[in-house]
This record gives C-alpha cells, structure tokens and sequence, in this order.
C-alpha cells in the first residue's frame, strides 16, 4: 500500500530534495575536511544568501544572483579570517562551539535588519515561476526539481574535476587526509583552506538561490532545520571523506522527501521523527557511516 | 670551509616544560651527509622538527644560507629549500605515485624546464613504472623511495630523513642508502637521523651521538668499525 503512495512526482521531489542537501554536505564536507571543523553555521550562510536575495528581488535576475554569491562568499571568507583562523588548532569541540555561536549571531544580526519594516520575513519570489510543472512521460514534475538535479549534477562534476584535475585541488585533497605532512610539502595552508571556504560558500550561495524557489519568505531561521538535517545525514553517511558526506547529505533528503510524500498530509507532522528514528538505527548498524566499506571506524567507539 | 648551509646553535625545544633537545649545534654543507643517531627519545625526530617549525624554537638559532628560520611556518620552510622525509614514510595511499610526486612540487621554488618528476623517476625508475598506481599498493621500500622522490622533485637544498630504513628489508635498506649516496653527489646537504648506527656512521661524513637531548659524540666514518665507541657513547 505504501508503494502505491510513491507515484513520479513523490520521487521525483524526493530526489530533487536529495540534490541540495547533497550539494550542502559538499559544502560542509569541504570545510570540514580541511580544518576538522563541523560548521554548524553553513544555514547561515544559506540565510544570509537567501535574504540578499529577497532585497534585491527589484534587480535583473543575474545580478541578484551574483549579490547573492558576493555576499554569501564574502561571508564564508570573513568567518575564515575572523574566526576560524584564530581558533586553528583548538579541539573539535571548542570549533562546533563556535560555530553555535555564530550561527545564532547572525540569526540575530538578521532579524534586527529584517525588522526594520516592522515584519519579520521578506519574500525572494524572483525564480517562484521554476515551482510550475512540466509534463514528462505523462507525470508531472515541477521545473525546480529538474533545475535542483541538474544544478546539483553540474556542480558535483564541476567540483569532482577541480579535485581532481588542479593542483590546488591536489593540495586541498592532500590537505584534507593528511594536513601535516601536506604542510610540509610546502602546501600552503591558508590558500587551501582559503579555496575550500569560497568552494564551499559557493555551494551555499547555490542552495540558497534554489531554496527560495520552494520557499520565498524568507526568515532568520531560514535553512536551519535543513542544516540539522543534512548535518546529520553528513555524520550518518561518513564525514572523513567528501563522497560519503555528499551521499548521506542527499540519502537524508531523498529519504526525507519520499517518507513526506509517503505520510498522509495530515501526519507529515511526524516527518521528523521518522527520519531520526531512521538515522539512530543507520549508527547502530554502522557507527562508521552508512557509505564507509570495509573501513575502519572514523572515531573510536567506547 | 664554506659557510654551511645549514646550521644549528644553541637550539633548545620542549614538549611543554620538558626540554627534548638542549643546546645543540650542529652544521651541514653542501654534498655532505651529517648523520644524528642515539637511543629512543634523545631528541632526534625533535630537531628535525624544530628545523621544519613543527616545533617551536624554544633558544638557540636555525639558520638557512645564513638566514634565520625562526618563527617561519613548516610550508615557508619548505619552500625556501628543506625538504623532510618524514617517519614513517607519510604517503597520501589514496592518491597515485604520480600525485604523491606532485605534491612534492608545491615546496619547488624554481621552474625549470622539461618533466619536473624526472628528478626523481631518474634515482627510482621503478615509480615512473608505476606512476598510475595507487602508492597504498606499493611495499614498504617502493613506498619509502616514494617519499625520498617526492622530497626531491622539490630540489631541495637540504634534505632531512626520518629513520628511513624504519621497518624496511635489509636490500631495500641498502638501495635507500644507496640512493641517499647519489643524492649527495648531487651536491644536496643532507642530515639524517637513524637507528641503525652503524650504517649511518659508515655511510656519513660525520655522526652526531645524541642521549637525552644533548650532544654525546661526534664519530667519523674511521669509527664505523668501532662497535664498542658507539655501544659506550649510547649508554654513557
């Protein structure tokens, strides 16, 4: 009976679900792997993109678009310098910490701009038209879908050769197993974690630009329920390495968006939990990731 | 004698409060191997790594060409010309042969021309044939050969080893020392910390006995054959 429930579009919105959280795994992957620092202030970024967005709704598109990347970017760079930097080196756990704590800081910075006209929320309604549908194969899928999958797709691929094929790229990814010894090559450490914030801030401007498609009003707690989410779907999938932090991130979307199409609309209430429940069975089946074969367990188990 | 290139004086480095090397001096210059042996914990692998600015300068001065290297970071270091063979080899296992000889060229402060890697596939043919390979899947000797590559395709001025024969084969230990003659040749200043004493007294122009962090002895390549000069300064 449950099946049944599944049509196309479930799917399909599941997958396309998947494709940003995939694309905010990789983000908090990037940063991650070079500073061993879980940035639980990724949805701010998303936030701050969404809202630069929704305040310069009055511009052509594509500059609004690259207002979006220039602050979210920027944004990135500066917690980088201001924060992060000083802070190299500290335990993981003075890192999240701070982390916390900026995220609620610009929460807060948020709300005091967002409430000088006296309401909370501003609408980004410039790409609502990507919410119509389109007619494939007798379904109907809305074009923001196909947009997130193949935005999703290009970016992965853009960022896999990057990896792969630079040799900055060669340097963040020699930085990331091992930075020590990276450094004694004479990689330098500031230009590579330099390259994964702007990667990574990116990708959240990117997210933040397809979000507002599904969700305009834009609010200072914008895209923070997602981070949980995709962070938590980053530590389920495996967050030492990048492709297992990137299929966890959109496992947990996908699976998010099939079990909501899957409830009935009267119990989507529930959606939470369901996924949690989920994901406490995945780390007790596999502490070391869902994605991570044949290896060793990322952190000791006592 | 020419200015050496590098050199050491007064260097002291702790872990906290507890002094790992005490006073030290030393000298290397070029197309000359300096070896530094003694008992686990004499402060070794600590002055390789005080050199690189892993550990900070606690006195005493580091100098390159006569420039001190003070408060530079490991990545600075290396690319003013000291590459490490760090302990225990430290590959990237993920990553090609290739890649691993690529990164060594982020230290490389000149571009000359033609094939960068064949600085080192010429001392190792064997990595230029298994150049594609994943360097996890390489032994123990290929993969330590891979490192000493990979710190040469920087071209380094000095090159500092970590106990390179550390868990190798006796033939593999011979090509490594083998290799490190030809390095010296090259005119690369050379200053390598090891266990095995009596390969490194044979193989260095000069041996610095270290016990405790300080300074025991210094043997030549006459004592090599002295067993009993090395067992006394280890346990004096």
């Amino acid at each position: 009976m449950l099946l049944a429930a599944l049509n196309f579009q479930t799917f399909s919105d599941a997958v396309g679900l998947g494709a940003i959280y995939a694309l905010m795994a990789v983000g908090i992957g990037l940063v991650f792997g070079v500073l061993r620092l879980i940035n639980f202030a990724y949805g701010q970024l998303v936030m701050a993109g969404a809202y630069t967005l929704a305040f310069t709704s009055s511009w052509p598109l594509w500059l609004s678009i690259v207002a979006c990347f220039a602050v979210v970017v920027g944004l990135s760079l500066a917690m980088d310098t201001v924060v992060f930097r000083p802070l190299r080196g500290q335990s993981p756990a003075v890192m999240l910490v701070t982390t916390f704590a900026i995220a609620f800081l610009l929460q807060a910075v948020a709300l005091i701009i967002d409430l000088r006209d006296g309401t909370i929320g501003e609408v980004a309604a410039s790409l609502t038209s990507l919410n119509a549908p389109v007619t494939i194969a007798g379904a109907e899928v809305r074009k923001i879908t196909l947009v997130s999958i193949a935005v999703a797709a290009g970016a992965l691929l853009l960022l896999a050769l990057l990896l792969a094929r630079t040799t900055i790229g060669l340097h963040t990814r020699a930085a990331a197993s091992d930075f020590r010894t990276a450094r004694l090559l004479g990689v330098r450490a500031n230009r590579v974690i330099a390259f994964a914030v702007v990667l990574s801030g990116m990708l959240a401007a990117v997210v933040a630009v397809m979000m507002t498609v599904t969700n305009p009003l834009v609010t200072p707690d914008f895209a923070l329920r997602d981070t949980i989410v995709v962070l938590v779907g980053v530590v389920v999938g495996g967050i030492d390495r990048l492709w297992t932090a990137t299929l966890g991130g959109f496992t947990i979307g996908f699976v998010s968006g099939l079990i909501n199409g899957l409830l009935p609309t009267d119990k989507t209430v529930y959606l939470p939990s369901a996924v949690f429940v989920l994901v406490i069975l995945v780390l007790l089946l596999r502490p070391a990731g869902l994605f991570a074969w044949g290896r060793r367990a990322a952190f000791e188990r006592v | 004698m020419p200015e050496p290139l590098l050199e050491l004086e007064g260097v002291e480095a702790r872990y906290g409060s507890v002094p790992a090397v005490r006073d030290l001096g030393l000298s290397v210059h070029p197309g000359e191997i300096v070896g530094l042996i003694g008992p686990n914990g004499a402060g070794k692998s600590t002055t390789l790594h005080t050199i690189m600015g892993l550990v900070p300068l606690y006195a005493g001065e580091i100098r390159l060409r006569g420039k001190s290297l003070r408060r530079r970071s490991p990545e600075a270091i290396a690319r003013e010309g000291v590459a490490l063979v760090p302990e225990g080899r430290r590959i990237f296992g993920d990553f090609t042969v290739e890649e691993n000889l690529r990164l060594g060229l982020a230290g490389r402060r000149t571009r000359n021309g033609g094939d960068p890697l064949e600085r080192a596939y010429a001392l190792f043919p064997m990595l230029k044939e298994f150049r594609r390979r994943s360097a996890g899947a390489l032994s123990g000797g290929q993969q330590q050969q891979l490192a000493i590559g990979r710190a040469l395709v920087a071209e380094p001025e000095v090159l500092l080893l970590d106990e390179p024969s550390l868990g190798l084969a006796p033939l593999a230990v011979d090509s490594v020392f083998e290799a490190l003659r030809e390095i010296r040749e090259r005119g690369v200043a050379i200053l390598l910390v090891e266990q095995r004493a009596l390969h490194t007294v044979a193989l260095a122009d000069r041996t610095l006995v270290l016990v405790g962090g300080e300074l025991r002895l210094t043997l030549t390549q006459s004592d090599a054959h002295d067993t009993d000069k090395i067992v006394a300064a280890y346990l004096a």
